[in-house]
């Protein structure tokens, strides 16, 4: 392998001035100036929606700045989209891999950019042998011919490391690349990012588990805000540092009237474990105990693949309990189908308002009653006017601004149609609402009012247990936290005296042993 | 906010866009012509052909023409239940066969040879059978696309072939002839059903008459229909909301197998006589029918008006082009063209929604920037 001359390292390869990006209202970046170093790995650091993200669509060609430049070895560019990127040598990995199952690894290597002989035909041994020399060059030992959907998720993140430097990569972006893979493939991905910087190639690496960031980071910056507030060194960075830097922020100003004393035991879950749909080897949920009371509200916190979404909709009974039980109001469920859960009173907000909350091709009215209707049937049809007078008063009960009930659920903003997905619910006289990230992708003020809401459906004695992944969320608008990592509860804590700080070391984002170990120093 | 919008009492539920009255300056005639398009072709069909044929307008051509339409128009009632759904039913032209001889067989007398006896059952027993399996053959096709997660194209298109050799193996491949049955064996009337006729019009096209209102009503009225409008627009959504979506899926392919059956019946009673190759390519324009009505194939969108409306524009050009004496194959090719027409245009008009949606969203969330006060 070759090594590059140390004079080269650590020059800026590529770099960003004065970006400032602007989404409708909001200024998602703002006068950002960040370097790429060569031989290098670049960590940022950043809460959810600190712009870390908009950044790196910005560096990868997704998206063009409002103002600013991009300079590529101290020349002005201008991108015009990911291939014009990639053939700069600019690569990005997302956190979803981006992959063809059905195809080999040569194929999905050389996907979009065939080695082409003639200009007609693929040229099978020129890719297979290009291939083959990147996985020795990965320490992968795999056959080239190998199908995609055949390998373990850690050799698939290797394939889209090889992808990327098949395009002979010299800025190659990580947006979150161990959230799927075990302990031992990040130490593979580890030793392979070592390598690759040795090589010369810069490395721009997001994740929010702060531990294995700081292992890998030669330089750090945080982002706060949509700007960037701090930028250090290996040496002179540890956990303080990039907490402090994280934090600072005045606590959002949502905070709801919540409840401080609780009725009867609503929900209660003994040794609950769920299997991961997608890999039945894996346990999503592992053994989870959780009371929640009527009026209370418990907030799910954890990071991407702590298991919330899966724990939040095997209750809601869409995937089966692999083992433990689930008490509603002293009743144990024992497979019940959804709709049985939701006559017990048992019912979920979905986290993906457009893929299961919604249903696009009917109105506002027709999506708020369709987890009620066989309330309104009257004889053998449904009842219009109980229907309709059911449906108008939940509108205006959860505030939803629209037109009429008849106007198209796609008439509707974000907001108002996550207010509409939430009056279903709540038309189904539930005692127990489950709510997954329910202010995703929802401005300010609309988020405001959903917690409202929440807060609201809590005083009036419904047992509310929401997921989220933002901490001013987790605690401003619940009674008590239950942080989860890895499928496990990994603390419980009191909202009203928890800390940002206790959160993100308790999810994983820093580890106790590392924060005290920090003080230590 | 657009400025041109009218106020009306709807906007009593919050300060959202004002809904664009029916009656108002700014009807949008494009949108309408395209909402009605469907209707419009049908009404340019018949003036069309009324200028160019004396005969087209006259009462007897009226009713032949509909007593086809109405053969098209059973079966794609049926088949927008499935399309509704999202699914696709391509087994329905060899239930027609299927059923037919299923009939055939029983009015000529069911020989059982273990017993050395031959049956021959009464009508209506007859009429339950064919519908029996006609259903049955639904259920099947339900079964597989539910059950064996087998795609419904894949799974209609084995039906296809699996209902079609079950009427040849069972008819022999021989045409039933003389359904009439005879007197002293009790089993007479069954021409009644396709050759009768109430108050002078056809009973097939009372039968359609019929089933168009039920499905109508099932569709708007009752839960069943809104979940297959809900299943079929967003199955992971309904499931969520606790509609049974397996049920409705299975439920609209026995739908489809009824209606068939329904129309094997008709026709092979109008015959008089039934034939295992019956109702060969039916599957296509029952498609067309609820295509040309809007209906959308991914599924929740489309209505038993505009499959009526798409029936009879099918029915009506090639009934119409026989009239002028326009050769087959154009006949053939003009249908084609009808049906992507009818397609395009519907894309256009739900272009034309999908500005107009993405445009009130845009309104809806700049009135929801000033949050309301926390309810409560």
């Amino acid at each position: 392998m070759s090594t590059v001359a140390g004079t080269e390292r650590d020059s800026v390869v590529m770099s960003a001035r004065g970006i400032t990006k602007i989404y409708g209202p909001t200024r998602a970046l703002n006068e950002v100036d960040f370097d790429v170093r060569r031989g290098a790995v670049t960590v940022l650091f950043g809460e959810n929606g600190a712009g870390k993200s908009t950044l790196m669509k910005i560096l990868s060609g997704v998206e063009t700045p409002t103002s600013g430049v991009l300079e590529l070895d101290g020349e002005q560019l201008e991108l015009t989209g990911t291939v014009d990127a990639s053939e700069r040598g600019i690569a990005i990995i997302h956190q979803e891999l981006s992959l063809c199952p059905n195809l080999t690894i040569t194929d999905n290597i050389f996907m979009g950019r065939e080695l082409v002989r003639g200009g007609i035909v693929v040229d099978d041994r020129a890719e297979a042998a290009r291939s083959r020399e990147l996985m020795e060059r990965l320490a992968e030992d795999l056959d080239p011919k190998t199908l995609v959907g055949d390998l373990r998720l850690g050799q698939q993140q290797v394939v889209e490391i090889a992808r990327a430097l098949a395009g002979e990569a010299r800025v190659l972006i990580m947006d979150e690349p161990t959230s799927a893979l075990s302990g031992n493939e990040v130490e593979v991905l580890f030793s392979l990012i070592r390598e690759l910087t040795a090589a010369g190639v810069a490395i721009v690496y997001i994740s929010h588990h702060l531990e294995e960031a700081l292992e890998i980071a030669d330089h750090a910056v945080v982002f706060r805000d949509g700007a960037l507030v701090a930028t250090g060194e290996r040496d002179e960075i540890d956990i303080d540092w990039v907490i402090s830097h994280m934090v600072g922020r005045a606590a959002d100003d949502l905070v709801p009237d919540l409840l401080d004393t609780f009725g009867e035991v609503a929900l209660s879950l003994r040794g609950v474990t769920i299997a991961d749909p997608s890999n039945p080897a894996r346990l999503a949920v592992n053994g989870f105990d959780l009371d929640v009371r009527e009026g209370e509200i418990v907030c799910l916190y954890g990071l991407m693949g702590a298991g919330r979404t899966e724990l939040l909709e095997s209750l809601a009974g869409r995937v089966p309990l692999q083992q433990g039980s689930v008490e509603i109001h002293g009743h144990t469920l024992a497979g019940e189908s959804v709709a049985e859960r939701i006559s017990m009173g048992l019912a979920l907000v979905p986290e993906d308002r457009q893929r299961d909350g919604l249903v696009q091709t009917m109105s506002v009215g027709e999506n708020s009653s369709l987890a009620s209707l066989l309330k309104y049937v009257r004889g053998l049809w449904i009842g219009k006017r109980a229907e309709r007078d059911a449906v108008e008063q939940e509108i205006a009960d959860v505030r939803v601004k629209t037109s009429s009930a008849d106007a198209s659920i796609t008439s509707l903003s974000g907001g108002n149609q996550q207010k509409v997905v939430i009056g279903k619910v709540l038309l189904t006289k539930p005692r127990v609402i489950l709510l997954d990230e329910p202010s995703r992708g929802i401005d300010v003020g609309a988020k405001a009012e959903i917690f409202g809401l929440m807060a609201r459906e809590a005083r009036r004695g419904l047992a509310v247990l929401f997921a989220t992944s933002e901490v001013s969320e987790a605690l401003t608008v619940s009674n008590r936290i239950v942080v989860m990592s890895k499928g496990r509860i990994v603390r419980v804590l009191e909202s009203a005296s928890a800390t940002r700080e206790d959160l993100m070391v308790a999810s994983g984002e820093a580890t106790e042993d590392e924060l005290s170990r920090s003080e230590d120093e | 906010m657009n400025s041109s919008t009218t106020t009306t009492p709807d906007s009593k539920l919050g300060g959202g866009p004002p809904k664009k009255s029916r009656f108002g300056r700014d009807v949008d005639i494009l949108s309408l012509l395209l909402e009605g398009r469907a209707f419009i072709a049908l009404i340019v069909l018949v003036i069309i052909f009324a200028l160019l044929s004396d005969s087209f307008l006259n009462f007897a051509n009226l009713v032949t023409m509909t007593k086809h339409v109405a053969y098209n128009a059973i079966l794609a009632l049926g088949m927008l239940f499935v399309i509704l759904k999202g699914g696709i039913d391509l087994s329905v032209g060899s239930t027609v066969g299927l059923s037919g001889v299923v009939a055939g067989t029983l009015l000529q007398g069911w020989q059982l040879n273990l017993f050395d006896i031959v049956l021959y059952p009464q009508v209506w027993v007859v009429v339950i059978a064919s519908l029996g399996v006609g259903t049955l053959v639904g259920f099947v096709n339900g079964v597989l696309v539910t059950r064996f997660n087998v795609a419904p194209f894949i799974a209609t298109l084995g039906m296809l072939y699996i209902a079609r050799g079950a009427a040849l193996l069972i008819s022999s491949g021989t045409t039933y002839p003389r359904l009439g049955g005879s007197e002293e064996l009790g089993n007479q009337g069954f021409l009644l059903i396709g050759g009768g006729r109430i108050l002078g019009i056809p009973t097939a096209i009372w039968i359609m008459v019929v089933f168009a209102i039920v499905a109508a009503f099932v569709l708007k009225k009752t839960p069943f229909g809104r979940w297959v409008y809900a299943a079929g627009g967003n199955e992971r959504a309904a499931a969520l909301s606790g509609v049974p979506v397996q049920k409705v899926k299975l439920r609209v392919y026995m739908i489809s197998g009824f209606c068939a059956a329904t129309t094997g019946l008709i026709i092979s009673s109008e015959l008089t006589s039934a034939a295992p190759q019956l109702g060969e390519t039916f599957e296509l324009n029952a498609i067309a029918a609820v295509v040309i009505g809007g209906a959308a194939l991914t599924g929740g969108r489309g209505n038993v008006r505009g499959v009526l409306i798409g029936a009879f524009v099918i029915g009506f050009l090639s009934d119409g082009l026989v009239l002028l004496g326009v050769s087959t194959f154009w006949q053939i090719t003009i249908k084609g063209a009808v049906i992507i027409l009818a397609v395009m245009l519907d894309q256009a008009q739900q272009r034309v929604k999908r500005s107009k949606n993405a445009a009130l969203a845009a309104a809806n969330k700049q009135s929801a920037d000033d949050p309301a006060p926390i309810p409560g």
